[in-house]
């Protein structure tokens, strides 16, 4: 198993992604960047965080016509993992790999905080491991994260055990109280029909490493390692 | 000014730019000729108080600079160099953005962020945590709101998109800030290979301009943060810059690829007064000489002038000096990040520099004649002691009558912005990017961040509270170094160096000069009594603001930036009650003393009083004491007391983890002053009932008092019995008060 983490420029979490599988995961990976088609022969493709291109225009949109984001869709269709954090997440909905479009918070302010996450999907492997009955502490920080899709395409969602997260309090209620960016639906994370592509706003990346006192988003990792394919 | 400009200036512009006519004298008698327009701006410049520290210089020139773990001496470099230990270098230093944020506070802040930032890469060093210190006009004001939602979301946008996380900071809002807000930018970063020197060296090396291109933004800014905030201010919007943090992250990534190959002999950021000064100070620092092409700056207006470009304060550019035959190694890195790395031009013999446009000859200027430490003038200025310092010195406690509901004080006093939650600030900002904050989950007195792959972390607070500074410049500073070394101590660090921001007012009023004078003598004692030397920062003097049509100068302000190193990460402190029961101290002593406490301002209304208790020798050995507590395992929460008082510092311990505290006063001192004075040098602990004995028998081999207060509850505040509520509720009134004082 070989783990791919592009740069683009403007990636910022790029550097984080890697120290966590590398240094703190054990996993094999391969920096790859945003002007080289090649894919390197990694089986699992991770957009990371950051303001790719500066997040002009839109968030993620300048990204999609990225050189090897070509490379990224056909990986995708071929049944290929990739997995998109928040800018990443921005460009999988950019790029059509996955459903809806991520606007701007209803605060219109960018929030950086911890949150709880509901696991929701029974049937992806990020969230195959996690306890539905449980909510998983991982930060979010973004402007841009309020998840939206139609009312056909939320039940296409639902229909298909899409959704992998809802943004939730510590005890699992799930509502507006508890929605930290305006989310239809609380939607913290979505997947495709076919589940290999991933995406999620929060940071699992930052709850990891044992001296920063969280490690909850161990646990996404250990189900997507556990199940991997 | 649409002028041929390489005729002769005149005094009149001399004047109009900001030089004194003794100081366009010494132009002359330096080039042995009247300069010609283009030159003179360049002076004009480089001779500003932003650039040059003319009245200033003399004075810094006293404080402690030497500590055992400096890697370069103060001011010689564009940030301070310390070694933390394990062979890792520290750069860090704090910068003001005062003046441009009074106008534009949304560009004036991010560009202070993207400036700092540069000081720390441009030496080769990472950025990897960010702090801030900020203060405000009174928050009821229109103004004052639309200047904090500008400057905080100008310093998030920014940071958040440059992506380091900022970790700490402070916030404050008084009257006198009303105009003239600070902006304080602190930044700290780790060298990831060599330190690179901003030092010009080898004649034929070339010369180049990296990162962005050069517009009309900014022009002689720094010649504009020289001078008083008028109403005429607005008019000097253009000199306001606009940052673009994409670019900046482009640039931080191509010069830390360029800082770790061999072809880069010395690099500076562009800053105030852009070209010219980066040109003259490394030229100046490795005496040497260059010939500088402007018309091959790559530029973003058309038909800009010579002087535009010399003066232009565009962001995110470098000026750097290459190997001669490396050159296609930067330019290979910079075409990689798709930025420019244009060919500007070429180091020479001698300490000469000269400009040309279009093949003409536009200026000749000595480098030397130019910078700090060279030809700059030095002012010896004038001060004197303002009345009201002796006229606070009268205030009695006696005189100010004890309130019979002081839980009514107390819940007036967690919604005052001044101690209520800063929460609605630091969750515009990204605190967590680069998965090192520390601090997050379990939160200190000091912001930490991770030295990845190593025992070590690197702890770090900016401090000062400037209504101590303006009742007592001197011990007000001392004041401002301890509560920054404390912060890091019950953080579970060892202070290792500063960093300041000396924001004060007009330096030509001997009155504010007094107090210049006042902050530097304390800052100086407090420095060397904890060991940290001051290794840089910055001087931004002229602030004042408009009260009832006269013309005052702000709070002095002397911002401690500081930073500390904990050794082994297991030794972290945090502040947070950790269970019911644990019992409570208070380490230091309770004084019978409101001096200058937001309750005695915010609640009584006066505002003539001393500064705070305080002793230098009782501080220093409180922080000895809780550096032994901490080392011996025997403590297992600390926090100091500060804003607010012994009452706010026990809620802030309470409410991370929702649990309450029951305790009793000291019957020796006024309870209003028990639980609100902010008397200095008192750190609260909390002690597991099992340690209680270890930890009595070490403290009684101490010579600073302590006293038993109480011990932590489930959730309900009970002070001599009486109940004050239960921390929920007050958490739901100190989370909310400030997002409501700005939002509604």
């Amino acid at each position: 198993m070989k783990f791919g983490v592009i740069t683009f420029p403007g990636s910022n979490c790029d550097q984080d992604m890697v120290y966590t599988l590398e240094s703190m995961l054990d996993q094999t990976v391969e920096k790859l960047w945003h002007k080289d088609p090649d894919l390197k022969g990694v089986d699992f493709v991770i957009l990371p965080g950051g303001f790719s291109y500066g997040d002009y225009l839109r968030s993620g949109a300048i990204a999609s016509f990225s050189p090897i984001m070509q490379s990224v869709i056909e990986h995708a269709n071929k049944g290929g993992y990739v997995m998109g954090i928040c800018n990443g997440y921005q460009m999988l909905t950019e790029t059509n790999l996955l459903g809806g479009a991520l606007l701007h918070n209803d605060s219109q302010k960018f929030i950086c905080k911890n949150v709880y996450l509901k696991p929701v999907s029974k049937s992806a492997i990020i969230t195959q491991d996690l306890n539905v009955e449980e909510t998983y502490k991982i930060p979010i920080a973004h402007g841009e994260g309020r998840f939206f899709i139609n009312e056909d395409g939320l039940k296409e969602l639902q229909d298909n055990d899409q959704i992998l997260f809802q943004y939730a309090n510590e005890a699992g209620l799930v509502d507006d109280t508890t929605n930290p960016n305006g989310s239809i639906f609380n939607i913290a994370g979505t997947t495709n029909k076919t589940k290999n592509v991933f995406g999620m706003m929060p940071h699992p990346e930052r709850a990891v490493d044992p001296n920063l006192g969280n490690l909850d988003g161990r646990k996404l990792f250990k189900s997507i390692l556990d199940n991997l394919v | 000014m649409e002028k041929n400009t390489q005729e002769l200036a005149t005094l009149e512009q001399a004047t109009t730019l900001g030089l004194l006519p003794e100081e366009f004298e010494q132009i002359k008698s330096i080039l042995g000729r009247t300069p010609n327009f283009t030159e003179m701006s360049v002076y004009s410049v480089m001779w500003s108080e932003h650039c040059s520290y003319k009245n200033s210089i003399a004075w810094l020139k006293k404080l402690p600079k030497d500590g055992p773990h400096m890697l370069v001496k103060a001011g010689e470099e564009n940030a301070g160099l310390v070694d933390i230990g394990d062979g890792v270098g520290c750069v860090f230093k704090i910068e003001s953005h005062n003046h441009p944020s009074a106008l534009e506070p949304y560009q004036g802040a991010a560009t202070g962020v993207g400036g700092i930032n540069r000081d720390i890469f441009t030496m080769g060093a990472r950025p990897i945590a960010q702090l801030n210190s900020l203060r405000f006009g009174e928050i009821e004001k229109d103004r004052t709101k639309w200047l904090v939602k500008g400057v905080v979301k100008g310093i998030g946008d920014y940071g958040n998109s440059f992506g380091v996380p900022i970790i700490g900071g402070e916030l404050m809002f008084d009257k006198c800030y009303n105009t003239n807000p600070l902006v304080n930018a602190f930044s700290a970063g780790i060298l990831e290979g060599k330190m690179i020197s901003a030092t010009a060296s080898g004649p034929g090396n070339p010369v180049y301009i990296v990162g962005s291109a050069t517009g009309k933004d900014g022009i002689a800014g720094a010649a504009f943060a020289s001078k008083d905030i008028t109403a005429e201010s607005a008019d000097d919007l253009p000199s306001v810059q606009v940052g673009d943090p994409f670019q900046e992250k482009l640039l931080l990534e191509a010069s830390l690829e360029l800082a770790k190959t061999d072809a880069v002999v010395g690099m500076q950021d562009m800053g105030a007064a852009g070209i010219t000064c980066s040109s003259c100070e490394m030229s100046a620092a490795g005496n040497v000489g260059m010939d500088i092409d402007l018309s091959k700056v790559p530029t973003r207006q058309s038909d800009m002038k010579d002087w535009e470009i010399l003066l232009s304060e565009s962001q995110e550019r470098m000026l750097v000096v290459i190997e001669k035959g490396k050159e296609k190694i930067v330019e290979d890195i910079f075409e990689k990040w798709d930025l420019h790395a244009v060919e500007i031009g070429v180091v020479t013999e001698g300490g000469t520099i000269n400009y040309f446009m279009n093949g003409e000859k536009v200026a000749t200027v000595p480098a030397e004649s130019l910078v700090l430490g060279g030809g700059a003038p030095v002012y010896h200025r004038e001060y004197t002691e303002p009345a009201y310092f002796q006229e606070f010195k009268k205030f009695n406690i006696d005189d100010v009558e004890e309130p019979s509901d002081l839980k009514e004080v107390a819940v007036k006093l967690i919604q005052n912005p001044n101690i209520a939650s800063k929460r609605w600030v630091y969750e515009q900002y990204d605190s967590m990017v680069g998965t090192r904050t520390m601090t997050t989950n379990n939160p200190s007195d000091a912001g930490i961040t991770n030295i990845k792959d190593s025992n070590r972390a690197l702890a770090m607070t900016v401090d000062c509270n400037s209504r101590y500074v303006n009742a007592d410049p001197e011990i007000g500073t001392q004041i401002a170094v301890s509560e920054a070394a404390r912060n890091i101590v019950v953080s579970g660090g060892i202070p290792s160096a500063v960093t300041n921001c000396l924001n004060f007012g007009n330096p030509y009023n001997p009155e504010c000069y007094w107090q210049f004078v006042g902050a530097i003598k304390g800052m100086s004692a407090a420095c060397l009594k904890f060991g940290t030397p001051v290794t840089g920062g910055n001087v931004s003097f002229y602030n004042q603001t408009v009260i009832d049509g006269k013309e005052e100068p702000v709070f002095p302000t002397p911002t401690i930036g500081m930073i500390g190193v904990v050794e082994d990460k297991d030794k972290i402190m945090t502040m947070n009650f950790k269970s019911k029961g644990d019992l409570i101290f208070l380490v230091g002593e309770s004084k019978n003393d409101i001096s200058s406490s937001e309750y005695l301002v915010s609640y009584h209304g006066i505002e003539a009083s001393p500064a705070p208790y305080f002793n230098l020798d009782k501080e220093f050995a409180l922080q000895e004491t809780i550096k032994s507590l901490i080392k011996g395992e025997l403590i297992n929460a600390a926090h100091d007391c500060a804003d607010g008082g012994l009452f706010v510092s026990l809620l802030e311990m309470a409410m991370n983890k929702d649990l309450g505290f029951d305790i009793v006063s000291d019957s020796e001192v006024r309870e209003d002053a028990f639980l609100f004075g902010e008397a200095q040098s008192r750190v609260v602990v909390t002690v597991n009932e099992d340690m209680e004995d270890e930890f009595l028998e070490t403290m009684m081999k101490q010579k600073v008092p302590y006293t038993l207060l109480g011990h932590v509850t489930k959730g309900k505040i009970c002070v001599d019995d009486e109940h004050f509520g239960f921390v929920s509720e007050m958490k739901d009134i100190y989370d909310h008060a400030l997002e409501n004082a700005l939002e509604n």
